[in-house]
């Protein structure tokens, strides 16, 4: 699975705020992954940050 | 004794077997969601270029895992003709052959089940079932491949070769139970039922035993030994339809459902809100403030835990507010809030403000099929 452009989403698109999402881009399409330890987008991004092959841009 | 006394009374328990009833009377016996290959919420049309990365494709609940591999293939949901009772399978067709197999190369179907769901296998006591895994399948030409069954919570395999003809045969595999390894109960990626198609060294190197389980802490290679390759020509197409995962030793008739049952059931993994007509309405949304719009996208079922959102694209001026008399462009569409039942979006509107307390909808603009869609996919 290819994951490029990882940013967090803050709730309310406030940053002082905890973050709820990641937009990325999946194989080519623009993705909003919630974060949950349940969901297999966000289980993916988080095995590749791990790895060291993907980082995660902080909120705006 | 004359026909017409023969009742009830006169039928010995034992001489009533499942495979002679199952047909008429016994539902929910199959463990797989959509087996007819009927629901294809993605695409029911061809999708070319496959087999560089895994993931859901076309039909519903089927995955490909995929990678390594130079091979291509073509998957379409086909019509089937040939088969009575079906009427739809999935269809690979190769157009870039792999005759080169690096170790790493690998191209499967798999089935993915969450373990709340297999509770009744018993796996891992000492009542553990049997199951039988039943499909129909259909080539070019004869090739050897593999069903397995893959215990992702204890890293176990049980595989069986089988070969396929140039008809549509049912092919029957009976797995043993095995005493070892409870699944987890709970909405996890706890067993897969895959068919191998093509595999590397990393997958082959190893000794083929056939129904037996095993542990693969120290290697994948015992997996798919001995198997043909997908990947061999460019001639060669596979179809599978009809695929069924039981308990018991026997195969019994495939277990037909109802259209909206089975769509129902793979909505718990994948939803897609679909538009087929220009300026279609998504879901309801609201100006908060000035500079920010929320959007409600409520699910048909609840989904197996909080999906991810896909758009079909995003450029400026694809998805729009329809409010106040007029659009206005959404600045991007982001979860917000989410749960497995709805979610939240929120827009930035910074540079298309609008009236704070207005309601509206997002809606697409001009184009005819653009859509929304949501995986909680295992």
């Amino acid at each position: 699975m290819k994951i490029e452009n990882a940013k967090y989403h803050a709730l309310d698109g406030d940053n002082t705020k905890p973050n709820t999402s990641i937009t990325c881009v999946i194989d080519g399409k623009l993705t909003s992954v919630p974060i949950s330890e349940g969901n297999a987008d966000c289980i993916e991004i988080m095995r590749q940050v791990a790895a060291g092959t993907l980082t995660i841009e902080d909120a705006d | 004794m004359a026909l017409s006394t023969i009742g009830t009374n006169q039928i010995a328990s034992g001489a009533v077997t499942v495979p002679k009833v199952a047909d008429q009377v016994l539902s929910n016996r199959n463990i797989v969601i959509n087996g007819a290959m009927n629901v294809s919420q993605r695409t029911g049309a061809a999708v070319a270029d496959m087999g560089g990365s895994a993931g859901y494709i076309n039909l519903d609940r089927f995955r490909y895992e995929a990678s390594g591999t130079a091979g291509r293939f073509t998957t379409t949901q086909t019509a089937v003709s040939d088969l009575p009772g079906f009427l739809n399978c999935l269809h690979l067709d190769c157009t870039t052959a792999d005759t080169s197999i690096a170790a790493s190369e690998i191209l499967a179907l798999e089935h993915r089940i969450e373990g709340q769901n297999l509770q009744q296998l018993k796996k891992g006591t000492s009542s553990a079932e049997s199951v039988t895994v039943s499909f129909y399948m259909k080539t070019n030409a004869a090739f050897v491949f593999m069903c397995v069954l893959n215990d992702f919570d204890n890293n176990r395999v049980n595989t069986q070769k089988f070969t396929t003809t140039t008809d549509w045969t049912r092919h029957s595999i009976t797995f043993v139970g095995d005493t070892t390894g409870a699944l987890g109960d709970d909405s996890g990626n706890s067993l897969s039922v895959s068919i191998y198609l093509h595999a590397g060294s990393n997958y082959t190197g190893g000794t083929y035993v056939a129904n037996t389980w095993q542990s693969r802490a120290a290697s994948d290679n015992m997996i798919a030994p001995g198997i043909g390759s997908f990947y061999s020509s460019t001639n060669n197409d596979v179809k599978l339809t009809g695929l069924q995962m039981e308990i018991g030793t026997s195969a019994t008739p495939f277990e037909h459902e109802d259209f909206g049952t089975t769509l129902a059931k793979c909505q718990r993994y994948f939803f897609r809100f679909q538009s087929d007509t220009a300026y279609d309405a998504f879901a309801p949304a609201y100006w908060l403030v000035t500079t920010q719009v929320y959007a409600m996208y409520e699910f048909p079922v609840t989904m197996r835990d909080q999906p991810a959102m896909t758009v079909s694209s995003f450029t400026s001026g694809d998805w729009r507010i329809h409010s106040n008399g007029g659009d206005g462009n959404l600045g991007s569409l982001i979860i917000n809030r989410c749960t497995p039942n709805n979610v939240q979006t929120f827009s930035d509107q910074s540079s298309n403000t609008g009236t704070a307390g207005y309601a509206g909808a997002i809606r697409n603009y001009g184009s005819t099929s653009p859509y929304i869609e949501f995986s909680a996919e295992l």
